[in-house]
């Protein structure tokens, strides 16, 4: 695999939308070509190269194809947006953190963020592999804004911890978070599945209508549309095992009748329920 | 020279002139179609080559809706609807977004990269006529105009009901004048007013609520005042039950109403020179008949209506109607009709939005997504294009998706290439559910429309049915110098090939606008001054005063003061009064 190395070598003030730093984009370039791809700051446009050296490992190119490509990214990237939006192949490694939505509409190929990732993170992703090292913001795997139907495919996998609005409107796909979640986890789910073995806040699961949902934590405020089903021990799902006993749950009635979502809920972190 | 131009060489489709894909140059002089030009002009005069091209009058469209509160409503609520459609900011134009509602900067540039340069918004709340003026104000290029809704309008419903036709014929007449609008659009006449009560009326000898009108009273009310006061185009009807199974009846009775009243335009304009008489002869236009055509008892059985409202059409003179084709994809729906949203809310649970317009009437708002493997959907899909191929004369039908309704304006092509392309149907009906063929006609139809039918329902027939033939929709002596130039070549048509028409209908070689090329191939280069058209209606100055008298004593009802009430011509692109009914 032929891998690009971006370092970024100034300060960025206005934060920079760099949807072109995908594998399909750098794929068959040189370094040169590579940095004239656009990059978007504000209402204007300047090439990669005013902000990133773009270097290479080997050979003169990126890889023939987005599959044999990587681009190593070297600094914070926390004012980059859209890094790897609707990559289908190919790999990014971030050596730092992400801004706002990494990953965005990703088809397939894996990026690694070893810090941090803003809000958005592979928002309404529909293949590939998006691993956060860190912790996430608000909106993970989540619709866009007015839309509902969010995440289709793929897997997220976050380290540490994520805020509000994880896999909202997720239709597909699978979430897995370390840490914990804070509120509306899997509002308006209809598919997928999220596992988050820390606890939540409020609002888990409301408006679901399909999909699995588990937490692994205390639960703040248990949402009332659910119905509680059984009790079941040690739930797994793939490489990702959850110990003890979990109450299961189907919902959300709030809205539907006919609501087919699931909710498995750690049974010793939420004794009330 | 501004607006001075010669197209040589075309094949050229006129249909009011009977023009049916004759080589000819059309020469345009100072933005208006002349029989020839000087040498001297000719030095100066752009000339385009439209050597094996097809072309047209400029694209008129009669029922969109491109303008107003609830346009701008879908905007807001849709912004789904714009972050993955962008419009990047040139020299010329401005940014834009936005796929089935699109911001009105960009609207205008859309609708003129396919060749279109006149467009009339379908629906104008009285109260909210400022707000369409602005945005029609601010809409690129395109010649507009607007509906009014009266249909359930307080003080229409009264002198009605009281047989008072020569006030609700003044009131008219000073509504056109004051809110700077074309003509009469009646939406589920006597239902909206019931929605305000929760409620809507199921037929159409059914009383609403305090006013005691029926469907039938309003239409005819209604019809008649038009044709009272002279107006340009017929009564604009969206039936009552839109949307609703075997709602096909109410529309073939509601079609029966205006049978016998004669149609007559009283225009003082300046008309073109067409060898068909342009002047109008229908007393009403349907709009959208796909949503009112559905048949059966349920969304279980139910199937197309259309061949039984189009049979009635075949045999009557006095209907024209628009069609309301659903060509699959994301729709906004807006419409007047209330309770029809509040309908498509319990049965899709989408975010929606209404509002009640004080004393004049409704609307609503809903995002909608039409799929190829929803067996509703794919019905309707047939019975849209249906609408426009059983009624057998083009010249009582014209082309739409009741914009954004059945979907953007932007799907017109694949509509015309559906038309015109049986082998196009046939892929459609291999993509989509049965329903489309099984509870249809369309599989048995064979017909395919040829450019000059097209040129009708988009054009001729269009600027006719509303009375904007004297300028608009054809090509002849003193018509807008408005062209449309296809790269198609009607030699080398072939009907299997519909990804060549439509790839020629979306992007028009060139649109030209009172004599300017506006777009090229798609692209937009010039943006020339545009028009706003309002129907200055005259009735007796006793009679408006009368009348005056009554709307000053109900205005307590309204939330603001008299005075505020008018739109200033100001808020009007070049407004340009069509003087109706001076001449008494």
């Amino acid at each position: 695999m032929a891998e690009v190395v971006l370092i970024l070598k100034k300060e960025i003030d206005i934060k920079l939308e760099a949807e072109a730093i995908t594998p399909d984009a750098f794929a068959g370039k040189s370094a040169e070509e590579i940095g004239k791809l656009e990059i978007w700051q504000g209402p204007k446009t300047y090439p990669l190269a005013e902000f990133f050296d773009v270097e290479r490992n080997e050979g003169d190119f990126a890889g023939e194809t987005a599959e044999d490509t990587l681009i190593r990214i070297k600094g914070d990237m926390l004012r980059v947006k859209k890094i790897g939006e609707g990559m289908t192949a190919g790999r990014i490694e971030i050596e730092g953190s992400a801004g706002m939505h990494v990953g965005t509409g990703m088809k397939g190929g894996e990026i690694l963020v070893s810090g941090d990732a803003d809000s958005w993170a592979g928002m309404e992703m529909e293949g590939g592999l998006l691993h956060i090292k860190g912790n996430a913001g608000d909106h993970v795997g989540c619709a866009y804004r007015g839309s509902w139907h969010g995440m289709k495919g793929g897997h997220i996998v976050i380290e540490g911890s994520a805020r509000h609005q994880l896999g909202g409107g997720m239709d597909g796909g699978e979430i897995f978070v370390e840490g914990n979640v804070e509120g509306f986890c899997g509002i308006r789910q209809t598919g997928g599945l999220i596992a988050v073995r820390g606890g939540a806040l409020r609002t888990v699961g409301v408006e679901m209508s399909g999909g699995t949902l588990l937490i692994g934590g205390r639960i703040e405020r248990f949402s009332p549309g659910f119905e509680y089903v059984g009790s079941e021990t040690g739930p797994s799902f793939g490489d990702f095992e959850y110990a003890g006993e979990f109450k299961k749950f189907t919902g959300d009635f709030a809205i539907s009748k006919r609501a087919k979502g699931v909710l498995y809920v750690a049974a010793d972190a939420n004794p009330g329920l | 020279m501004a607006g001075t131009i010669a197209i040589k060489n075309g094949y050229v489709f006129d249909p009011l002139n009977e023009i049916n894909g004759d080589v000819m140059d059309i020469f345009i002089r100072d933005g208006k179609v002349v029989r020839e030009l000087s040498a001297a002009e000719m030095q100066d005069a752009k000339v385009i080559d439209a050597t094996g091209m097809t072309v047209m009058a400029g694209g008129v469209d009669s029922h969109s809706h491109v303008a107003g509160a609830k346009v701008n409503a879908g905007r807001q609520m849709r912004p789904e609807d714009h972050y993955k459609t962008n419009l990047m900011k040139t020299d010329l134009t401005h940014s834009g977004s936005g796929y089935t509602v699109p911001s009105v900067y960009k609207q205008g540039y859309d609708y003129a990269a396919m060749g279109y340069t006149t467009v009339f918004e379908a629906a104008v709340p009285p109260l909210e006529a400022r707000h369409t003026h602005e945005e029609m104000r601010a809409t690129p290029m395109l010649d507009m105009g607007g509906y009014l809704v009266l249909g359930n309008n307080w003080f229409l419903m009264r002198y009605l009901r009281d047989g008072e036709f020569d006030r609700a014929a003044a009131y008219v007449a000073w509504m056109m004048k004051t809110h700077k609008t074309y003509g009469i659009k009646c939406v589920n006449p006597a239902g909206v007013e019931n929605w305000g009560w929760g409620d809507n009326v199921n037929n159409l000898d059914q009383a609403n609520i305090h006013f005691e009108m029926t469907p039938r009273e309003m239409i005819k009310g209604l019809a008649e005042v038009n044709e009272m006061l002279g107006m340009p185009m017929p009564l604009h009807l969206h039936a009552n039950n839109l949307g609703h199974p075997g709602c096909y009846e109410i529309t073939k009775d509601s079609l029966k109403i205006p049978d016998g009243i004669k149609a007559k335009q009283k225009m003082d304009v300046e008309w073109a020179e067409t060898k068909m008489d342009p002047s109008r002869d229908r007393s009403v236009y349907l709009t959208h008949l796909m949503f009112n055509s559905f048949a059966g008892t349920s969304w279980g059985d139910c199937e197309s209506g259309v061949k039984d409202v189009a049979d009635y059409i075949n045999n009557k003179d006095h209907v024209v109607i628009d069609s309301g084709c659903t060509p699959f994809g994301e729709a906004t729906v807006m419409t007047g009709d209330g309770p029809a949203i509040h309908d498509l809310y319990t049965l899709t649970g989408n975010k929606w939005s209404n509002a009640d317009i004080e004393l004049e009437c409704g609307s609503g708002v809903l995002p909608f997504t039409y799929l190829k493997a929803n067996p509703v959907h794919s019905l309707q899909w047939a019975m849209g294009l249906e609408t426009l191929l059983l009624i057998k004369d083009p010249w009582k039908t014209i082309m739409t998706t009741d914009s954004p309704n059945g979907g953007p304006f932007t799907k017109y092509p694949v509509v015309m290439a559906w038309l015109m392309s049986e082998a196009s149907r046939k892929q459609t009906f291999s993509e989509c559910h049965k329903w489309a063929n099984d509870r249809s006609e369309l599989g048995g139809v064979d017909r395919e429309l040829s450019l000059y039918d097209i040129a009708i329902l988009t054009r001729a027939n269009t600027a006719r049915t509303i009375g904007m033939a004297h300028r608009k929709g054809s090509l002849g002596l003193g018509a807008d110098g408005d062209v449309t130039v296809y790269n198609l070549n009607p030699q080398k048509l072939d009907s299997n090939n519909y990804e060549e028409l439509i790839r020629a209908f979306a992007r028009a070689e060139y649109t030209i606008k009172a004599g300017e090329i506006v777009a090229k191939n798609g692209e937009i280069v010039s943006v020339p001054e545009k028009r706003t058209y309002y129907s200055e209606v005259h009735v007796e100055d006793e009679k408006e005063k009368e009348m005056l008298v009554d709307v000053k004593e109900w205005f307590r009802y309204y939330t603001l003061g008299f005075a505020n009430y008018p739109t200033p011509e100001k808020y009007l692109a070049n407004p340009t009064p069509i003087q109706i009914n001076k001449e008494r």
